[in-house]
C-alpha cells in the first residue's frame, strides 16, 4: 500500500501558496497518495484565476528586499503589487514554476483537493469561482484521511 | 552511456526536474534508460532521493560545467 501525506493549506499569499503545491506534487511523484485540505485563506488557491495572488512585505520582516524599506513606505498604495511583481520576476528568473503550473501538476498526479465547506460558506465564496477538481468537506472528512497518513503538515 | 530518452531540465528549479523526470519515465518500459540534464544543484540530492524512494535505479550521475547529468534505469 502506498504511503500517504496530508497537508492543511491555510494561507493565500504567493509565498505561502508554494509549499503545499510543491510538496503535494513531489510526494505524488514519489508515489504518495496525497490530499490537501484548503481552509480559510488557503481557499484562495482553488480559484480558477490565481494570477492575482499577492505577496506583501508588510508585517513580513524576513522578506529579502533589494533596499531596506521602512514600514511607513511599505504601507503606500501600490507597494504590494510592486513586491508581487518583483517576486514573480525573481521566481521566473530562477526557473521556479508558476503556481498555476504546480497546481496543474498536482491535479495530473491525482492529488486530491478538499475545500473546507465551513470557510467557503463563511467567506461567501461561489463554488463556480473554484476549479472543478475540488471536493467539499469538513474537519471529519479530513481526519478520516489524515488519521492514516505517514506525513501530515500544516501550512 | 546509451539511453532511450532524454529530458532537458536545464534552467528549472525544484521540484520541476523531479516532476518532469517522473513524467518522462511514465511511458517508458522497464529497464529503459532516461538521461536527465539539469542545472539545479539541488537536483543532485533530490534525484538520489527520487531513485531511492521510487525504486528506479540511478545508474550514474556526473557534473560538468554547472550541468548535472543523470542516467536512470526504469524499474
Amino acid at each position: 500500500m502506498s504511503k500517504k501525506m496530508a497537508i492543511i493549506a491555510t494561507k493565500g499569499t504567493l509565498d505561502m501558496a508554494y509549499p503545499p503545491f510543491i510538496l503535494g506534487s513531489t510526494a505524488a511523484a514519489l508515489g504518495y497518495d496525497v490530499q490537501i485540505f484548503f481552509t480559510f485563506y488557503g481557499l484562495q488557491l482553488l480559484r480558477k484565476d490565481i494570477s492575482d495572488v499577492k505577496i506583501s512585505p508588510l508585517a513580513n520582516p524576513a522578506m529579502p528586499m533589494p533596499i531596506p524599506m521602512p514600514v511607513m513606505v511599505q504601507m503606500l498604495p501600490g507597494m504590494e503589487s510592486m513586491a508581487t511583481m518583483m517576486m514573480k520576476e525573481k521566481l521566473k528568473k530562477h526557473g521556479v514554476a508558476p503556481l498555476e503550473q504546480l497546481r496543474e501538476l498536482c491535479l495530473e498526479a491525482d492529488v486530491k483537493f478538499i475545500a473546507c465547506q465551513m470557510t467557503v460558506d463563511l467567506f461567501e465564496f461561489d463554488k463556480s469561482d473554484f476549479i472543478d477538481n475540488v471536493e467539499y468537506g469538513g474537519a471529519a472528512t479530513f481526519m478520516e484521511f489524515a488519521g492514516e497518513t505517514d506525513i501530515c503538515l500544516f501550512v | 552511456m546509451n539511453f532511450d530518452k532524454e529530458l532537458d531540465a536545464r534552467g528549472l528549479s525544484c521540484p520541476l526536474p523531479i516532476l518532469k523526470t517522473k513524467k518522462s519515465l511514465a511511458d517508458m518500459g522497464s529497464g529503459q534508460v532516461l538521461k536527465v540534464v539539469s542545472t539545479d544543484c539541488g537536483s543532485v540530492k533530490d534525484m538520489q532521493a527520487f531513485a531511492k524512494q521510487t525504486g528506479n535505479e540511478l545508474v550514474s550521475q556526473t557534473e560538468a560545467g554547472g550541468e548535472y547529468t543523470f542516467f536512470l534505469a526504469k524499474k
